[in-house]
C-alpha cells in the first residue's frame, strides 16, 4: 500500500478539488452573498413576493436542491473519466 | 431468510410497491376516521386512534426488521437506495422542532426567521461536497471509528465520542420534549407522562433493529409527516386563492400582511417598537448574527453524527451522493412550505385577532388559551370573560386587542391551521400524528447514534475488543434503553427554549468535528497531534463559550472581557455597567431571567453562533500543531489516497 500517489490519482483529485471550490462558491453566493442584498432586492415584488424575502424562503433553497442533482452526476463524471468509479 | 437476519432482496426490490401500498393504507385510514367523525365519533377517540394506530404500524415495521447481525444493526446491511435513504434522511432531519417550532418561528420572526430555514437546507452541499461520500468508502460504522483510524487511535476515538455525546444529548432531549408536548396536547395526559408514552414509541422502533430497522420505519414516518404537513395548508390556500399551491399564493398573504402592518401603526394597534414588518431583514438579529446562525447551521449539519451517519448505509459511494440530494429534496418540500403556514397565520391574526372587539374574538383560540399557548392582557384566553376581565385590569386600555396585547406559544402556528381553517377534526388529528412521527423519527437516529458510539467505540473498541457479537448487540440495547430514559428525564423538566438548545447542538458539533473530519480527508499532511488539539480546542472554547455567556455571564464580563450584545438598531441589549454593579452580578447557573444571560459576549456573537468562534480555533489548531510535528506515515497518506478514490474495497473491513 505504501507507494508515491499515482499520475491518474493526482489528475483525478485536482479536478475533484477544482469541483469543490466551484460548488462551494454556488453554495456561498446562496447561502450568503444574496442575502447580504436583501433590503435592496426587497424592493423587486413578483407575486406580491418581495424579491429579497422570495430568495431566503424558497430562491436559494431550489438552487441547493438542483446544485446537489447536479454535482453527484458531475463528480461521477470525474471518477468515471479516470477509471476510479464504482462498477454499475 | 431462515432467522430474520437477511432482509433478503424481495424487499429490496419491491420497496416501491411496499411504500406505495403502505401510503395507500394510510389516505385510507385517515379517510375512513373522516367518516367516523361524520357519524359522530367524539374527537378524542379519533385523536386517539391516529396516535395508536400510526405508533402500531411504526412498531411491528421495528419488530420484523429486528436483527442479530452487526452490519445489520449498524449500517442496516448497506442495501439502502440513494432514494428511500434520502426519505429516511428526510425524516431523521426533521424533528419536532421543524414540524412545529419553524413555522411558529417565522411567524414570530419574519425575515429573520428564514436563517433557520437556509441553515437547515443549505448544510446538504457541505455534507456532499466536503464529508459524507468519503466517510462511505472509508466503511465505518460510526464517526468515532473514522476519526479513530484517521487519528491515532482510541485518545481520538474518546474525544469524537465525547462531541457526539454533547450534542446528540442536547439534541434528542429537545426531540422528546416535542413528543410530550403533541402527546399531550392530543391524548389530553400530563405532560410527563405523555413524555414516557413517546419513549415507548421510539423504543418500539429501535431497540431490536438497529439502524435497519429505523431505515424502514423513518420511510414510513417521513410518508406520514409530509402528507400532514402539505394537507392544511394546500386545503387552505385552495379555499383562499384558489389555486393548490400555498407556496406560490403566500405571495398575496405577504403583500397584504405590509399592508395591514401600515394600517395597524395608522391605527394605534401596534408601536414601531413592537411590531417587527414581516419581511424586513435584521430586525431580530444583527446581520453578523444573521449570517453567523445561518453558517453554524449548515456546517454544523455536516458534522452531526446521526446524519453522516444515515450515508454509511448507501450501497456505493456514488448513491450516497445521489442520496444527499434526494435528502435535501425530500427535506425541501417542508421547509418551503413553512413560510406559508407563517404567512396565513399572521393574515388571519392580524386581520382577526388584533383590531377586534374583545367580545368577537374567534372561538379557535380558546382551545389553545387553555393550555395557556396563547394569552391576551396577560392572562390565559380561555373565554372571552377572562380576556375582557383581564384587559379591564390594564388601565386605558381600548377594548379591541392591540399587538401588544397578544402572546401566542410559537408551536400553535402549525397545530392550529386545521382550525383556523376551519377544517374538520381530522385534519387536526392527521398533524398531530405527522408531528408525533417527525419526533419520533429524529428521537430515533439520536438515540441510535449516541448507543452505538457508546456500545460499538467505547463498549467494544476501547473496553472488550473480544466481545462476541452477541453481547455486543446486547450491550448496544442495553445502552440505547439507558441513554433514552436518561433523555426523557431530562426532558420531563422542561428545560426550556427548544429551539436555542438546538441551535447549541449544531455549534457545538460545528465546533467539535468538522475540522478534524475535513482536514482528515482534505489535507493529508494533517497529524494525529493536530486533529487532537484542534478538537479540545475548537470544541473547548465554543462550549466555554456556551456556558459563561449562558450561566456565568457575570464572570464572562469580570474576567474574560465580554460586553453586552447589541439589537440590530445598534443598541446594547443589557446595560453591563448597571448590571454588574447589581448584587446578582456574579451569582452562577444563572436562568434565564439574569438579565444578563445570553445577553454577553465576545465581537457580539449570540451563544447560539458559538460554533464562529470554535470552528476556526480548530482549523488553526489542526494546520499549525500538524506542521510542527512530522508528517504523518506513508501507509496514512495512502489510506488517504484511497477514500478519495469511489472505486475498490472499503478501507475499514469490520468482522461480522
Amino acid at each position: 500500500m505504501a507507494q508515491e500517489t499515482s499520475a491518474n490519482d493526482l489528475a483525478h483529485w485536482k479536478k475533484t478539488t477544482n469541483l469543490m471550490w466551484i460548488h462551494l462558491g454556488v453554495w456561498f453566493f446562496f447561502g450568503f452573498v444574496v442575502h447580504m442584498f436583501a433590503p435592496a432586492l426587497n424592493k423587486i415584488v413578483i407575486l406580491g413576493f418581495p424579491l429579497g424575502f422570495y430568495m431566503a424562503a424558497q430562491g436559494s433553497l431550489i438552487a441547493f436542491v438542483v446544485q446537489l442533482f447536479l454535482f453527484a452526476k458531475q463528480q461521477d463524471n470525474i471518477d468515471r473519466e479516470f477509471g476510479v468509479a464504482e462498477d454499475d | 431468510m431462515a432467522t430474520q437476519t437477511s432482509g433478503g432482496d424481495d424487499f429490496i426490490n419491491n420497496l416501491g410497491k411496499i411504500y406505495g401500498l403502505y401510503a395507500g393504507g394510510f389516505l385510507a385510514f385517515v379517510i375512513f376516521l373522516a367518516i367516523l367523525e361524520q357519524v359522530g365519533v367524539p374527537n378524542k377517540v379519533l385523536g386517539y386512534l391516529f396516535v395508536f394506530f400510526t405508533i402500531a404500524v411504526y412498531a411491528i415495521i421495528g419488530v420484523l426488521s429486528r436483527t442479530m447481525q452487526v452490519s445489520e444493526y449498524y449500517v442496516a446491511g448497506r442495501r439502502v437506495p440513494a432514494f428511500y435513504n434520502g426519505m429516511a434522511t428526510g425524516a431523521d432531519w426533521m424533528s419536532a422542532a421543524s414540524f412545529v417550532g419553524m413555522a411558529g418561528t417565522l411567524f414570530l420572526l419574519g425575515y429573520d426567521g428564514l436563517a433557520w430555514v437556509l441553515g437547515w437546507t443549505g448544510g446538504y452541499v457541505l455534507v456532499s461536497v466536503l464529508v459524507g461520500p468519503y466517510l462511505r468508502k472509508f466503511g465505518a460504522y460510526t464517526v468515532p471509528d473514522f476519526m479513530s483510524f484517521r487519528f491515532g487511535g482510541n485518545f481520538a476515538r474518546g474525544l469524537a465520542v465525547f462531541v457526539l455525546f454533547c450534542c446528540s444529548f442536547t439534541y434528542v432531549t429537545a426531540q422528546i420534549f416535542g413528543t410530550g408536548i403533541i402527546a399531550s396536547r392530543f391524548l389530553g395526559m400530563s405532560f410527563e407522562v405523555a413524555v414516557f408514552v413517546g419513549l415507548v414509541g421510539i423504543l418500539l422502533c429501535s431497540m431490536l433493529g438497529g439502524m435497519r430497522a429505523v431505515t424502514w420505519t423513518q420511510i414510513a414516518q417521513y410518508i406520514v409527516l409530509i402528507v400532514a404537513y402539505l394537507t392544511p395548508i394546500v386545503i387552505l390556500s385552495t379555499k383562499q386563492y384558489g389555486i393548490p399551491i400555498p407556496e406560490l399564493t403566500y405571495g398575496q398573504a405577504i403583500a397584504d400582511i405590509t399592508a395591514r402592518e401600515a394600517q395597524m401603526l395608522k391605527d394605534g394597534l401596534a408601536t414601531v417598537a413592537n411590531l417587527k414588518p414581516h419581511i424586513q431583514p435584521w430586525t431580530t438579529y444583527t446581520p453578523l448574527n444573521f449570517f453567523g446562525i445561518i453558517l453554524c447551521m449548515m456546517v454544523g449539519t455536516a458534522s452531526l453524527p446521526h446524519i453522516l451517519m444515515r450515508y454509511f448505509t448507501t450501497p456505493s459511494v456514488r448513491e450516497a451522493r445521489q442520496s444527499v440530494a434526494w435528502s435535501l429534496f425530500f427535506i425541501f418540500l417542508l421547509y418551503f412550505s413553512a413560510p406559508a403556514y407563517a404567512a396565513f397565520s399572521k393574515l388571519e391574526v392580524y386581520t382577526n385577532i388584533i383590531g377586534r372587539n374583545l367580545t368577537d374574538i374567534r372561538p379557535w383560540m380558546f382551545t389553545w388559551g387553555e393550555l395557556g399557548l396563547i394569552q391576551i392582557c396577560g392572562k390565559n384566553a380561555a373565554s372571552i370573560d377572562s380576556i375582557v376581565a383581564a384587559c379591564k385590569a390594564i388601565a386605558g386600555h381600548p377594548g379591541v386587542v392591540r399587538l401588544q396585547d397578544f402572546v401566542i406559544n410559537t408551536d400553535v402556528i402549525v397545530l392550529s391551521t386545521p382550525e383556523i381553517a376551519g377544517l374538520p377534526y381530522v385534519i387536526s388529528g392527521l398533524v398531530a400524528a405527522g408531528g408525533l412521527a417527525a419526533a419520533l423519527s429524529t428521537a430515533d437516529g439520536l438515540l441510535l447514534a449516541i448507543a452505538n458510539a457508546l456500545s460499538h467505540d467505547v463498549y467494544y473498541k476501547m473496553i472488550d475488543p473480544n466481545a462476541p457479537t452477541v453481547r455486543r448487540l446486547m450491550v448496544a440495547r442495553i445502552l440505547l434503553l439507558i441513554v433514552a430514559v436518561a433523555a426523557a428525564a431530562t426532558a420531563s423538566t422542561r428545560p426550556g427554549d427548544i429551539l436555542a438548545m438546538v441551535g447549541w447542538a449544531f455549534s457545538l458539533a460545528m465546533a467539535g468535528n468538522f475540522p478534524a473530519l475535513v482536514m482528515g480527508i482534505w489535507w493529508k499532511r494533517a497529524t494525529t497531534a493536530g486533529a487532537i488539539a484542534g478538537i479540545i480546542g475548537g470544541f473547548g472554547i465554543a462550549i466555554f463559550y456556551l456556558v459563561c455567556t449562558r450561566y456565568f455571564p457575570g464572570y464572562g464580563v469580570a474576567y474574560f472581557g465580554m460586553s453586552a450584545l447589541s439589537s440590530p438598531t445598534g443598541a446594547p441589549l443589557v446595560d453591563v455597567a448597571k448590571a454588574m454593579a447589581a448584587p446578582n452580578a456574579m451569582d452562577t447557573w444563572v436562568t434565564l431571567a439574569h438579565p444578563m444571560a445570553s445577553k454577553v459576549g465576545w465581537f457580539g456573537i449570540n451563544n447560539i453562533a458559538a460554533g464562529l468562534i470554535g470552528a476556526p480555533v480548530g482549523f488553526l489548531l489542526i494546520y499549525v500543531v500538524s506542521l510542527m510535528g512530522k508528517e504523518p506515515s506513508k501507509e496514512m497518506q495512502a489510506f488517504v489516497d484511497e477514500i478519495r478514490k469511489p472505486r475498490g474495497r472499503t478501507v475499514l473491513q469490520e468482522k461480522d
